[in-house]
């Protein structure tokens, strides 16, 4: 595996682990953006600004869009490449209007009876003064129990980072799919080292405890499916990438197109419901 | 060494004399008054002379909203470490000490009793149990209590006290907000009531979840209400937070709650609001 540019990050005194240096490179600066694969998948994209209450997220994008020739939405997290652009896109961070804007254009797509698509890199919801005032929580509570009950097919891809909250709250959908190098975590390693550890350089140590892999999280049965990349990580081969990418969607799309609507909720719902039972009684 | 000295008749300094009054008062923390123990517990753990809601435990909660006779339920999930989790110290070993220390397997108690003339289902986080996170044990525990709604009509009430998502069961833990608002999905469909309760604190995945999700969103007074601690939003920024930030009169202020209301009204609010939604 290629994780040279990643152990090269790392300060020599740190310990590492696999867990770590899979979270570093999902985080890798030419991993591609959920916008890249986008770019690659779907065609006539055009967007959808604004959550009609108070502005316009440059965090989340959402599209309508045509993936092999049928009308989608596609909803998706923007992290930005340059400094500039990080800093207007807020580094991916969506804001309570994000949410609001991702769930007001699912709504769109139910009433219109189009597949919902979703692709996700993002550390967390932004926290904030201004993201608290406005209710980021609320924002993503809503998403959570509206998704569960969209009257059509709906996919999501979380192709980095899979932040905890910010990420689920476009992601309760029929299939959850996880790249190779991606992760999805309750909480970032860091913040987990320095609250357990009170030490922000475990973070090898907490990601590795936290089971933040793609492997573990399906072992775990918190995803779906893990769609693989290309040798050495999705940036050795963008392209290829989304092409790998792009065959398991199309095939997925066309599996929840044979159920009923009422199937399909049923499912979810049931899917979502039986998640995670790690108890005994 | 001092200069005089009673030889005899020596006084002798044996500790047993003073009277030991720790534990039976408390100095407030919001008006630094001290408080006799016994008369805050009589007064639902509310300040006296201030009025500052102290934390109540679970079956206290339980205690001042239902009448007697209810019964307890789902109190026998356990957690299986999903992760197998370990930090500083072991999360078995986490989990053994809270249980000792609480008496209960997990942060949540389900009641079903009656609250005045309406027969409830009633979920309720203890925050002395690892801060009330949510592990998987609470997710299920709240997803049967909405289970035990959907199939009785009775209104589901649940009183959220909580750090939020339990860390130590990672991802799994982050699945139970999906879970329970999926049920809360199927809840709203079939037009049962559910009122949430707020109590200091509740932040994190509780909040992004069940906690902001009921028909109402009542709070009590000063309560701690947020998506990220204030600790992580002051490192983020680098700055102090402004008095209030985040206290239940923030969020009543900026339209994030129907109501605030003081402990010993809540019971008299919730039979009210319940009359309002039941036919």
């Amino acid at each position: 595996m290629e994780i040279s540019a990643a152990q090269a990050n790392e300060a020599p005194a740190e310990t590492t682990t696999l867990a770590w240096q899979k979270t570093e490179l999902a985080r890798h600066p030419q991993r591609p953006h959920p916008m890249d694969f986008i770019a690659n998948l779907f065609t006539d994209r055009s967007e959808i600004h604004g959550d009609r209450a108070f502005g316009d997220d440059a965090a989340v994008t959402c599209l309508m869009a045509r993936f092999h020739g049928e009308e989608v939405l596609v909803i998706a997290n923007l992290k930005g490449r340059t400094t500039k652009e990080k800093v207007q896109r807020n580094f991916g961070m969506p804001n309570p209007e994000g949410y609001r804007k991702a769930l007001r254009t699912m709504k769109i797509a139910e009433k219109f009876g189009r597949p919902i698509f979703t692709f996700i890199d993002l550390a967390g919801a932004n926290a904030g003064l201004g993201a608290e005032e406005r209710g980021q929580a609320e924002a993503i509570a809503h998403n959570l129990r509206e998704m569960s009950r969209l009257r059509v097919p709906t996919i999501a891809t979380i192709t980095g980072e899979g932040g905890s909250g910010g990420a689920l709250a476009i992601a309760v959908t029929d299939r959850v799919f996880i790249l190779e190098n991606a992760a999805y975590s309750v909480i970032s390693p860091e913040a987990c080292a320095s609250i357990m550890w009170r030490d922000a350089s475990k973070r090898a140590l907490a990601a590795e405890a936290l089971r933040t892999t793609a492997d573990d999280v399906y072992r775990l049965g918190c995803v779906d499916a893990i769609v693989p990349e290309p040798e050495g990580g999705a940036h050795t081969q963008p392209a290829l990438a989304a092409e790998m990418l792009g065959k398991i969607l199309r095939q997925s799309l066309s599996d929840l197109q044979q159920l009923s609507i009422e199937e399909l909720i049923a499912q979810r719902q049931k899917k979502f419901r039986n998640m995670a039972q790690f108890y005994t009684s | 060494m001092s200069w005089f000295k009673r030889s005899e008749n020596e006084i002798m300094a044996n500790g047993e004399k003073s009277v030991r009054t720790e534990g039976l008062w408390i100095k407030c923390e919001g008006c630094r008054q001290v408080v006799w123990k016994a008369e805050l517990e009589a007064n639902l753990n509310v300040c006296p002379k201030c009025g500052r809601h102290f934390r109540l435990s679970a079956r206290e909660r339980i205690d001042s909203l239902l009448e007697s006779g209810y019964d307890l339920v789902d109190l026998e999930l356990r957690s299986t470490d999903p992760l197998e989790f370990s930090d500083l110290k072991s999360y078995k070993a986490r989990l053994q000490k809270a249980r000792q220390d609480t008496g209960l397997n997990d942060a949540i108690i389900n009641a079903l009793g009656e609250l005045g003339p309406h027969s409830v289902v009633l979920s309720v986080m203890e925050y002395a149990f690892i801060g009330g996170s949510m592990g998987c044990v609470v997710g299920e525990t709240i997803a049967r209590a909405v289970d035990r709604s959907l199939t009785t009509r009775h209104p589901l009430i649940i009183v959220a006290a909580s750090g939020g998502a339990r860390m130590m069961e990672g991802v799994t833990s982050l699945m139970q907000l999906a879970k329970i608002a999926t049920g809360l999905a199927q809840l709203d469909d079939a037009k049962v009531p559910y009122i949430s309760v707020l109590t200091d604190p509740t932040t994190g995945g509780v909040t992004a979840s069940f906690a902001m999700l009921g028909d109402l969103n009542v709070a009590e007074p000063g309560a701690l209400i947020g998506f990220a601690g204030p600790r992580v939003i002051e490192q983020t920024l680098r700055q102090k937070l402004p008095e209030g930030f985040q206290r239940s009169e923030f969020l009543l202020e900026h339209g994030m709650l129907d109501a605030v209301v003081p402990r010993k009204e809540l019971r008299e609010y919730l039979i009210r609001a319940l009359d309002f939604m039941q036919r």
